[in-house]
Parts: structure tokens; C-alpha cells; sequence
């Protein structure tokens, strides 16, 4: 039995099946990719509880963090005495370098004010305190990362009178592990010195070594965070995850910042390479334009499996403009792009794409839910569907192939270790995406119509 | 050396935990807050609440509040349906920054509006969350309103998420669902059974049903696990209430027995003993000769097909040890004794919300030298698994890494199982889910490149 109605009508108070979570969790997110450091959510002890679980089934590693475990007394009388006592129990207990607390809706709505909290606490030698404040009521857990990010630059950063350390920053967004390596393998191979900030490769995407290392090799460590105010430029990928902590850098530490897309796709990608270029003078390696023929050679010997193929696009919103760009240089059309996260560029920045493109009457929306998509879907059907795991009641009532992308992915495994990102994650979309129709041209072949060769 | 610091844990989790002694007895502390600080493993009153009610499936669950609280339980676990989809979706208010300072009862007001124009609801269950119960908005009164404009049941559910923990939001779970019952005040007559407390998570109710019809005895209504509204709404009619899950389900089946004068009986269906003996209580409560002679049939029966299987499995897991983590003490209890049926010793025993006589009969079950612990954290599970050489770690979703990690093998007997673990046919799935993950290849390889066996 469907529940979506056909018929389209206005909403003003109903959010029905959302593109998007609550700020927390991507403070918490953020925070996994320092090294050493324990997150730490201010608020009732649900909240962390459901971010722990969430970020676990994506990951499929374990995910810890503590709680100031609110209670009636703390909601009426407010969170300083929670606050102390969990950070006592947190240097006895657990041990970390450095604790990174994030707010609830709760704490932000009595009033705590974390940052003096802080300030009046005596820390252990060698230890670090971060904060962020991230109500569950403003923007959304693309939101939470951002103010996470921007809060390691603001409280730790700086800036020393020496010459610049020549490194460049990157603040690669809500991605993968996989994604943030890949993206260090690039920059690697440019021979550029780098520091990328935060970065969960190898803490949930830790290897099994038969050991339970409560903070793994993994992240950004405390004197590369500080030292960033130091670097010669900065290179925030994603407008709505990234910029805040590249201005942030910009304002405190005179650190130049460039804003540029997640470099999904060859154009991204390309963009992201020729950056680096611009900023540091190093030349582009063989092993790097070897692997963008190749692409432009995959995609040259694909091109007709997606022309004209119509696609929903949903997710996060830096992830989604990025796709939005890879697919329309494919030769496939978007119908229907949805964030749920707000804010007025992302619909600037895909109309610029389609506009480029000559793509005309798609529906964009930000913020936008499920229920929507769907209800556009069942008035014009596409031929795919790209998102994240929640894509699959549609794309099970609608018969429709759903390529799994971006966060959260809870009913598939392997993803967050293997990049979409760069010119060998555009390799793998690609096989994700011509394999997801093809595999159904195969299906609704008719016996006769089979073919061997595709 | 204190007994904390041998124990390595804060001084305030100390008397959570104990290492079983037949000499020395000593009750554990439970049924408490958890230690701010602490990586509790617990959820909160709107998360008991949403699982509690969840299932009902032809129920709209409004969540008043931030997205998130409504992202993170949008389907959260594999409750299956016969009927109806719609607790399938995720139904929100989205509280934003001006609600907040605003207050949110007009956004309320229109999400109710908005979804009886569109999908004409018997039901809804609207659910108060943290902030919702600091800005004060008056739940109560914007769903009184909804049900006298449209003439269908709101129901509020006060579950601010730090107003206790995960029991609280059981409680709060079972009075929306009584007043669902009170819905209808058609004369009692008295018939069949309700059962409590089956989530039919991987179509466990439906194993459970089928062996009640089959010997003679009619359901009357079973919540909240495929269940509708309508029959929540008849289940004061019946004789006996039985409640599969003693934590989420005992209240309400208190305040049935006081409400309607409906006895109730908890009952076990995890393993082959428990399921015996909850089939001969079921039936000796109910008294008919014609249902005992039946039960007994079904035993036979069922035993006859499953022996030769449990057997197979019993010598391939003969041997092990195990440790367990539940939400429950009941269903710790149970698991306790399928191992023991299977030749595994367990080591460990915790759960996240245990009543005081639960932990007593758990020590009573196991041996000497097992750690039992309550509201356990990740490092305490670690080291104690460690300690106690558990091969294996019964649990939930966040525990599942831990023990991947530690080189243990692991069986999710939470939200996240995915073969139904119930009854006699349960009993199997259990232990063939555990020979698949005990007797995996995965584990020699691991143990080769970590320099072990």
C-alpha cells in the first residue's frame, strides 16, 4: 500500500521522511577526526546515544563519545555541575588529549554558556578543551560540522611571527575516510605538504589488528591544528560543511582561503588540482593525468549507457551540487535535486551548474524531504535514483535502481573506505552507476532482446 | 588496592559491577542515572517511548521537535508488518530557532492539520522531546484540540528526553497506549489473550501466534508488534495479558490487571526451556484440559523437530564462552540459559536497564567468578570480555564494533537481528546464528596476524 499521496499539497509545519539530521551529530563527526579526542555531548544522554548508533551503522566501526547524561535537576538549574563532574570522570576514566563538547537543543535552550564553563575549569597538564555550539534547531548536521571545524581553528589555532610553514590546509567536508585519503593521495603525489583538518581516516576506518584501540592512529593531531594558522593557503572543499573554518583561519590567522566544490567528477576534480597548482607553483604529475585520461577514456567508452537518463539526486547539500556536476557531464539529466539542509546558495549553486549545462526544468530544493521527492517521482518517474540508504522505500515502491551516496548508508558495507571523490572516485561512480542500469536494462530484457555485449 | 582500582573503573560504577561469589552475597546497583561522563550505552525517555509505540503500524508518529530526534528513530528497527506501512516513515515538526523562541505549538498545530488532509489518520501519537518540555509547549491541549476538530485520536506522549531514562519513556509509552484502549467503551466481554511485548522484530510474533492457534487459543490483541489500533483499542476484552518483554511491558500490564482486571503472566520465548515452560504456565492459567493436552502435543512435536539440529550445532559451539549485554534482565536471564543448553559458559553478564530481582537470579544462574554488571560502558565491556575470555558478545547495534575489534565474534540480539530467535524454531536460528559467527574463518585469520593461537 502507498502512503504518498499523488497529489502535492503545501506544507508549513509537517517534515515528513528528512534529507537531513540534527547538528550533533556532525560536531561529533568532526571531532572523531582530531587525534586522541573524545567527543563529548552536553545535553540529555539520548542524543549521544543516537549519534553513537547512527555514525556505528554507517562506519561499521565503534564510535565513542560521553554525555553530560541531563537529568530534570540539570534542565532546571542548568548543566555547569553535569559539565564538571563528566570531565572529571572523562580525565580518570578515558584519558583522551583532547575533549570536543558539542551542545543539544537542551543545553542551548536553558542557556549554559559552555565557553565559560570552560574557562573556569582547572585541566590536567597537556590536555585540551574545544566547544561548539550546535542547537539541534539551527541548520543541520552539515551545519554541526562546520561549527565544530570552525571552533578547532577559532580556539586553537595560531599564528606565529616566523615565515609560513608552506603547507596548505584542507578541510575536506562531510565525507568518507575514503574520500579524505584520497584526497591526501592527490596532494600527495603533487608533492605539496599538507594538513588536512579534521580527519577521520584511520579512526573509522581503523584496521582490525585483533585490538581495541579506544583512539586509534587516525586524525588531525592538536599541534597540526595550531600550526594551520601558519599555512600559506586554505582549501575548503564544500561551501556549507567547509568555508566557516577557512574564514575563520582567514580572520584570525591571515591564511588565505579557497572555497571550491567536493571534487566529484573530472571538472571538480580538475578544479581541485589546478588550486593547488595556482597556490603552491608545483607541476601536476604523470601518475595524475594518467588516471584523468583514463577517466575521460572510461567515460568517452560509456557515454552512451547515460545519455538522457533522468535522475533524483539527494543528500547532503556539498555532495549533491557535486554530483549534480558529475552526472550532467555524463550526458544524464537531472529531474528533482533535494537537500534538507538550508540555505540559499545551494539552489544558486545547482542552477549555475544546469544553466551551464543548457539543463532546463528541473525541480531544485533545499530545505526539502523524502515525502516531496517522492511525490514528484510518482507524478514523473527517472530512470535513477542517487542518495542515501532512506532512498530505498522509494526506490522499491517506484521499481526504480538506487546508487547508494553519501551519509547515511546503513544497509550496504564497504562504501566509507573507497573514495567518490577525485578521478578514481569518478571511476567508481561510474561503475556504480552504468553497473545500476545496466544490471536492470539485463532484468527487463526480454529473452530475445538479452544481449552479451553492452 | 580498592576494589575500583582492580576493577579499573570510577569509583562511582563501582558497586555496578561484581564478580559473582556464592560466599559473599551482594546486591548490584541498578535502576539508577547513569554517571555524566561515562560512554553509557543508554538511550533516552523519547527513545523508550518511540520503540515501545513504533510498531504500531497503522499509527502516525509526530515528533515534536528538532529533526534529529525524529532521523535517528525513522525505522529504526525491523518490526515486521501485515498490515499496515505508515510507522515506516518519519513524521516531524522540525523545529527551528523561531519555534523555539516562539514556541511550537501552532507548527504542531499545522503538522496535525497536514496530516489528516492528506492522509486521513485514525491515530496519532504525538511525542514531546527535550526541548519541547523546557519552552513548555502545552502538548496536551493542542491535541485535545485536534481530536474535537476532527474527531480521531491525538495522543501525547511526554517524553522529554532528560526527564528519566529509557524506563521512564516505557512508562510514558504504556499510558498513551492505555489511553488508546480507553477509545472505545463498548461492554467487556471477556475472550482470548493479549500478548505484550512482542516487537515481531524479524517475524517473531508471527512464530509466537502461529503456536497459540495451534493450540487452541485465540489472540485477542498483541502490542505493539503488527499490530493495528483497532485491536489495541479491543484488548480490554481479554482474559490474560502474557508479556514477552518484561522491561517495557510489566507496568502496563499492571495497570491493565488493576484497570480491567486482566491477569497477567511474563513469559519467555527465547529458548527451548523457557519456551516450554511459558506454553504450560500460558495454559495452566487458562485452565481448559482440551489447551494442556494440546501444549503438550506442540512440545512434542516441536522438540522432535528441532533435536536433531540442536544437537549438530551444540557440538560445534560445545565449549565456548559468552558474554552478554542486553537491555534487559529478563532476557539476559533467558539467554543465560539457552547457552547454558548449548554447552557455553557465560562469562560475562550486563544489561542496560535490570531490575534488582533480575540480577539476583542471574547470579543465581551463573557461575562463580562471572563479572554482572549494569549500565556497563564500552572500556568496562572491553576489559571484562578480555579478562574472562569471551568468544563471543551477545548484544546491540554499538556493541557489535567493540567486539568485531577485539577479535570476538558477536550475535545482535537487539534491534538488529535479522532471523526471528523466538520459540522452538528460534532456538535453532540462535544457535546456527552463532556457529556462523563463532566458527567463522574471519576469526583465523585475525588470530594469525595478531600473533595469536
Amino acid at each position: 500500500m502507498s502512503l504518498t499521496p499523488k497529489k502535492i499539497t503545501e506544507r508549513s509545519g509537517l517534515v515528513v521522511n528528512p534529507v537531513k539530521t540534527c547538528q550533533p551529530i556532525g560536531a561529533m563527526y568532526a571531532a572523531l577526526g582530531i587525534n586522541k579526542c573524545l567527543p563529548h555531548s552536553h545535553g540529555s544522554q539520548g542524543c549521544c546515544s543516537f549519534h553513537r548508533m547512527h555514525l556505528t551503522r554507517h562506519f561499521r566501526d565503534p564510535v565513542v563519545a560521553t554525555t553530560s547524561s541531563f537529568t530534570e535537576g540539570a534542565s532546571v538549574f542548568g548543566g555547569r555541575s553535569n559539565l564538571n563532574t563528566s570531565m572529571k570522570n572523562i580525565w580518570k576514566l578515558y584519558n583522551p588529549d583532547v575533549v570536543a563538547i558539542n551542545t543539544t537543543c537542551l543545553s542551548e535552550t536553558i542557556g549554559d554558556d559552555v565557553g565559560s564553563m570552560i574557562a573556569s575549569m582547572d585541566l590536567p597538564e597537556g590536555k585540551t578543551v574545544i566547544h561548539a555550539s550546535t542547537p539541534s534547531y539551527v541548520g543541520s548536521h552539515i551545519t554541526g560540522y562546520s561549527n565544530m571545524v570552525q571552533a578547532m581553528i577559532k580556539q586553537l589555532a595560531q599564528k606565529d611571527e616566523e615565515a609560513s610553514n608552506e603547507k596548505i590546509n584542507l578541510i575536506p567536508g562531510f565525507v568518507d575516510p575514503g574520500d579524505m585519503r584520497e584526497i591526501k593521495r592527490i596532494t600527495k603525489l603533487m608533492g605539496i605538504p599538507f594538513t588536512m583538518l579534521p580527519d577521520t581516516s584511520g579512526v573509522v576506518d581503523s584496521p582490525m589488528t585483533g585490538k581495541y584501540e579506544m583512539y586509534p592512529k587516525g586524525g588531525t593531531t592538536i599541534e597540526e591544528i595550531k600550526d594551520s594558522g601558519n599555512s600559506k593557503a586554505t582549501i575548503a572543499l564544500g561551501s556549507f560543511a567547509s568555508e566557516a573554518g577557512a574564514f575563520e583561519l582567514e580572520r584570525k590567522c591571515d591564511v588565505k582561503p579557497y572555497v571550491l566544490k567536493t571534487p566529484i567528477g573530472v571538472k571538480a576534480t580538475d578544479e581541485f588540482i589546478m588550486q593547488l597548482v595556482k597556490i603552491t607553483g608545483q607541476e601536476v604529475p604523470y601518475a595524475l593525468e594518467e588516471e584523468r585520461g583514463q577517466l575521460v577514456d572510461i567515460m568517452t567508452d560509456t557515454h552512451f549507457h547515460f545519455h538522457g537518463k533522468t535522475v533524483a539526486i539527494f543528500g547532503d547539500p556539498d555532495v549533491v551540487i557535486a554530483m549534480t556536476e558529475f552526472v550532467v557531464s555524463l550526458g544524464m539529466t537531472p529531474k528533482y535535486v533535494v537537500t534538507g539542509t538550508p540555505g540559499k546558495e545551494f539552489k544558486q549553486q545547482v542552477d549555475a551548474i544546469l544553466e551551464d549545462a543548457g539543463v532546463e526544468g528541473v525541480k531544485v530544493k533545499n530545505p526539502g524531504d523524502l515525502l516531496e521527492l517522492h511525490q514528484w517521482i510518482k507524478n514523473e518517474s527517472v530512470d535513477l535514483i542517487i542518495g542515501n540508504s532512506y532512498g530505498k522505500y522509494i526506490a522499491k515502491e517506484e521499481d526504480i535502481p538506487l546508487v547508494r551516496f553519501g551519509f547515511p548508508i546503513l544497509d550496504r558495507s564497504v562504501q566509507s573506505y573507497l573514495p567518490i571523490v577525485g578521478y578514481k572516485g569518478a571511476m567508481r561512480l561510474i561503475e556504480k552507476i552504468s553497473g545500476a542500469l545496466l544490471d536492470r536494462a539485463d532484468r527487463d530484457a526480454t529473452e530475445e532482446d538479452l544481449e552479451l555485449v553492452m | 588496592m580498592s576494589r575500583s582500582a582492580e576493577l579499573g573503573t570510577l569509583e562511582e560504577r563501582k558497586d555496578s559491577i561484581l564478580r559473582n561469589s556464592k560466599q559473599e552475597k551482594k546486591d548490584l546497583k541498578c535502576d539508577q542515572n547513569s554517571v555524566a561522563g561515562a560512554v553509557s550505552q543508554r538511550a533516552c525517555v523519547y527513545s523508550g517511548a518511540r520503540v515501545v509505540l513504533n510498531p504500531i503500524t497503522d499509527a502516525y508518529h509526530l515528533v515534536h521537535g528538532p529533526i534529529g530526534c525524529a532521523s535517528y528513530t525513522w525505522d529504526l528497527r525491523g518490526s515486521l508488518t501485515s498490515g499496515a506501512e505508515v510507522f515506516r516513515n518519519s513524521f516531524s515538526t522540525d523545529l527551528r530557532e523561531k519555534d523555539i523562541v516562539f514556541g511550537g505549538e501552532k507548527k504542531l498545530t499545522a503538522a496535525i492539520d497536514e496530516i489528516v488532509e492528506a492522509y486521513d489518520p485514525k491515530v496519532v501519537f504525538v511525542y514531546s522531546t527535550c526541548v519541547v518540555g523546557v519552552i513548555g509547549d502545552d502538548l496536551a491541549a493542542v491535541c485535545k484540540a485536534a481530536e474535537q476538530k476532527y474527531n480521531i485520536r491525538v495522543i501525547p506522549v511526554q517524553a522529554p528526553g532528560f526527564a528519566g531514562n529509557k524506563s521512564t519513556g516505557y512508562k510514558a509509552a504504556g499510558n498513551a497506549i492505555l489511553e488508546l484502549m480507553d477509545t472505545n467503551v463498548t461492554p467487556l466481554k471477556k475472550k482470548g489473550i493479549n500478548i505484550l511485548g512482542d516487537y515481531n522484530l524479524a517475524g517473531e510474533l508471527w512464530i509466537l501466534q502461529g503456536y497459540l492457534n495451534r493450540v487452541g487459543i485465540e489472540v485477542n490483541a498483541k502490542f505493539t508488534g503488527d499490530s493495528s489500533c483497532e485491536e489495541i483499542m479491543r484488548a480490554p476484552q481479554a482474559e490474560l495479558n502474557i508479556v514477552q518483554c518484561a522491561g517495557s511491558m510489566t507496568l502496563l500490564a499492571k495497570k491493565m490487571e488493576k484497570r480491567y482486571g486482566i491477569p497477567f503472566v511474563k513469559i519467555s520465548f527465547v529458548g527451548i526451556d523457557d519456551t516450554i515452560a511459558s506454553l504450560r504456565k500460558i495454559a495452566q492459567l487458562l485452565g481448559e484440559q482440551k489447551i494442556i493436552d494440546n501444549v503438550e502435543e506442540l512440545i512434542k512435536e516441536e522438540q522432535a523437530k528441532v533435536k536433531e539440529e540442536l544437537e549438530f550445532y551444540r557440538q560445534r559451539l560445545e565449549g565456548y564462552s559468552a558474554a552478554i549485554y542486553v537491555g534487559g534482565g529478563f532476557k539476559a536471564i533467558s539467554l543465560i540459559k539457552q547457552f547454558n543448553s548449548l554447552g557455553i559458559n557465560p562469562v560475562m553478564v550486563g544489561t542496560q536497564n535490570g531490575k534488582k530481582e533480575e540480577y539476583a537470579r542471574i547470579r543465581d544462574l551463573t557461575d562463580e567468578g562471572t563479572i554482572i554488571l549494569d549500565d556497563a560502558n564500552p572500556t568496562e565491556l572491553e576489559k571484562f570480555m578480555k579478562e574472562r575470555g569471551a568468544d563471543i558478545l551477545v548484544g546491540g547495534v554499538k556493541e557489535r564494533p567493540l567486539a568485531y575489534k577485539l577479535g570476538v565474534a558477536f550475535c545482535d540480539h537487539n534491534h538488529g537481528r535479522k532471523h526471528p530467535l523466538t520459540g522452538f524454531v528460534g532456538a535453532v536460528n540462535f544457535a546456527k546464528e552463532l556457529d556462523s559467527t563463532l566458527n567463522s574463518p574471519v576469526w583465523k585469520i585475525i588470530a594469525k596476524e595478531s600473533g595469536g593461537e
